[in-house]
């Protein structure tokens, strides 16, 4: 993970790498993703800035695929496979996560708590 | 310096040998410096006809006055027209507008109650002359004219007689049926109290009532001549006749035959009759009334001439009735007809026709030729470049600078016209020589924007229609009736027909043409033409599409509202 150290942009990001479980015919990532450009940002609970209308991932499914490749609910998604994800709508990032014809997929993801730390980290 | 321009287009005049180089041709050749003085020519222009204007002033202000050779070519045709419509009009073979100062029957009060005015409608005419749209030979249409306004009147006039008639008879019938017993037998009739007193005075009301619903519905001033039976009218014409006559037979056989000896019975014989009759006249409220009120159909009316259209709703009708409901809204909707709105300048269309010579080459096979050739003249024609949209497009930009100029004038004018006069108050104290009534304060007002006036009714070619006086006539109107300076409108546009002065504007002529008969009902898809010397009105008819409504009941308490929330999906 590279930090840059400014104040206003959530600027450390994760690389994360999930290989989708098949069930049945469907090939699951175990996640709830929110958020998108068409929904209403205040609704958002995991975000610092609540005009955020990025995508967030609101909930992990235990053992599932996400959470072995270490997803954390809350998380902002910048990148799937190199496709932008914060100017993106609801259903836009859905079907770029769910391409059938792909096994892994490779999340940029940022999390308040990452940045926190180095903040803290900075400070004393 | 003006001199050696004019030399320079003279000059121009002679090798193309043309009669008059357009100006612009004239500046082209014009090397640039030459430029502004080109300009002062083109002013000296507009200002040559203004002088020409001033001459022509108030006493050839009527349409006879004028230069253009075009809005006299216009004047005579209409001239013609007119007198073709007068001629015309003494026979009324097709659906005529009659002015509303002439009732086709005397005023007389005590008439009966099935009497109807409009049967003069019911001229049953020669089924020829009601199709026939205009015979374009003058003196067979004339002497047809005259043969045929004789015949007409006397069946017009047999239906109104044959109408008068019937009502008369119908109410009389009730009061005959009550009176010849008396005449007749009356020692032997038994006496007849209370019950009798009770049925005359019925029988006396309901006269009355059948009189007044008669003279409601039915006396009225016919607003056209129809070219055939009006079917309704002549159902019940047959009915009513049917119901007396029926009527009185049996009177005959059982009340007359057999003396019959109960008073009581006889009256009420009488009174069921009236009651009939009142029934009928009940129908005829429904059938010519009320059952054309509620809208069936839509009817478009095109002006052939220059494709002016509007739309009428319409119940149901036959043909001949929508055609006069057609011409009635006609003449307040439609602006009027002028034609000497509807050509393209010549200039732009004159170019059009130097077209290709064709030559045959050894062929000699005429009728193949002419075709191909016809043919290929089309073909080169389109292919060639052809800029006469361009001078089109550049004249009516050009009239309409104009137009928008004069009208500003005009516009002022008028204002200024209206702040020289006011309306005398109590407390001015003014000698009798200055006070003025309308008609003279209308004559010194004009004066000023005369001229004004004048220029911009001939650029939108609308003099024909304002003779002097008629504009005096407006003016003081204006005056007497305190209206703003904005009433100078109306002649800023055209408006309907029936604004225009009677004698000229509205043609007492038409003619239906119809491909079925003219009595059948409107149906979805009929089209009519109403045909008139200069133009013809095409109506098309579509019937009112169904509607289905449905309901949908909504709870006022249903009305709740939440924030978008974020929605959440699952990958």
């Amino acid at each position: 993970p590279s930090h840059h150290n400014t104040e206003y942009f959530l600027s450390l990001q994760q690389r994360i790498e999930i290989h989708k479980l098949r069930q049945g015919d469907n090939l699951i990532l175990g996640f709830s993703i929110g958020g998108g450009i068409d929904q209403d940002p205040t609704q958002n609970p995991f975000s610092e800035d609540k005009t955020d209308k990025g995508i967030y991932v609101t909930r992990v499914t235990e053992g599932g695929p996400a959470e072995v490749a270490g997803l954390q609910i809350g998380d902002k998604i910048m990148q799937v496979n190199g496709w932008d994800m914060t100017m993106v709508t609801h259903d836009q990032a859905r079907k770029r996560l769910t391409k059938r014809n792909e096994e892994v997929v490779r999340l940029l993801v940022t999390r308040q708590s990452l940045q926190k730390a180095v903040q803290q980290s900075m400070m004393s | 310096k003006i001199e050696t321009l004019k030399v320079t287009v003279d000059f121009l005049k002679v090798p193309l040998g043309l009669k008059k180089p357009p100006l612009k041709e004239a500046l082209a050749a014009v090397p640039g410096p030459g430029r502004s003085k080109a300009l002062g020519l083109e002013r000296h222009k507009p200002r040559r006809s203004d002088n020409m204007d001033n001459e022509s002033q108030y006493s050839g202000y009527s349409y006879k006055s004028g230069h253009s050779r075009s809005s006299r070519k216009h004047r005579d045709r209409r001239d013609r027209h007119r007198s073709k419509s007068r001629d015309g009009s003494r026979g009324d073979k097709s659906v005529t507008i009659q002015a509303p100062g002439e009732p086709l029957l005397d005023n007389e009060s005590t008439r009966g109650d099935e009497r109807d005015d409009n049967w003069g409608e019911t001229t049953t005419v020669v089924t020829g002359t009601s199709e026939h749209s205009i015979s374009h030979d003058d003196i067979t249409r004339i002497t047809k004219d005259m043969e045929d306004s004789a015949h007409l009147d006397c069946s017009r006039h047999l239906g109104v007689v044959l109408g008068v008639a019937l009502a008369l008879l119908a109410f009389l019938t009730p009061l005959a049926f009550m009176l010849l017993p008396q005449l007749l037998w009356r020692e032997e009739l038994e006496p007849c109290g209370t019950p009798c007193e009770g049925l005359f005075i019925s029988v006396a009301f309901k006269l009355l009532i059948l009189l007044l619903g008669g003279w409601a519905l039915f006396f009225r001033r016919p607003k056209a001549f129809f070219p055939r039976v009006f079917v309704f009218r002549a159902l019940l014409m047959v009915l009513v006749f049917l119901l007396v006559v029926s009527y009185w037979l049996f009177y005959g056989v059982r009340i007359l035959d057999s003396r019959d000896r109960n008073y009581q019975g006889v009256v009420q014989y009488a009174v069921s009759l009236v009651d009939a009759l009142l029934f009928v006249h009940y129908l005829a409220v429904v059938l010519l009334e009320l059952r054309q009120l509620q809208p069936q159909f839509t009817l478009k009316a095109v002006r052939s001439a220059d494709g002016a259209s509007r739309f009428y709703n319409v119940g149901h009708l036959s043909i001949q009735r929508a055609a006069v409901w057609i011409l009635e809204n006609y003449y307040h909707d439609f602006p009027v007809y002028n034609p000497a709105l509807l050509n393209l300048p010549k200039s732009v269309l004159s170019k059009k026709m130097s077209g290709f010579k064709v030559y045959s080459l050894g062929e000699e096979n005429s009728t193949n030729n002419s075709t191909g050739q016809s043919r290929a003249v089309i073909a080169a024609a389109a292919r060639r470049r052809d800029n006469s949209h361009n001078e089109y497009y550049y004249e009516e930009a050009e009239h309409e600078r104009r137009v928008r100029k004069r009208r500003a004038r005009l516009v002022v004018a008028v204002e200024e016209a209206f702040t020289h006069i006011k309306r005398l108050q109590e407390e001015d104290q003014k000698n009798p020589r200055e006070i003025m009534d309308p008609r003279e304060a209308a004559q010194a007002i004009f004066a000023s924007m005369a001229r004004a006036m004048q220029k911009y009714l001939r650029t939108t070619k609308q003099q024909p229609y304002h003779t002097m006086e008629s504009i005096l006539q407006h003016l003081e109107f204006c005056i007497t009736h305190d209206m703003t300076p904005k009433v100078g409108e109306r002649y800023l546009t055209a408006g309907p027909t029936i604004q225009y002065h009677k004698e000229r504007w509205l043609a007492k002529q038409w003619t239906l043409v119809s491909e079925e008969p003219v009595t059948n009902g409107l149906k979805d898809g009929v089209v009519f033409v109403l045909k008139r010397q200069d133009f013809s009105l095409v109506v098309s008819t579509k019937k009112i599409p169904f509607f289905k409504l449905s309901e949908e009941f909504v709870d006022p308490k249903s009305h709740k509202f939440i924030m978008r929330l974020q929605s959440e999906t699952s990958v």
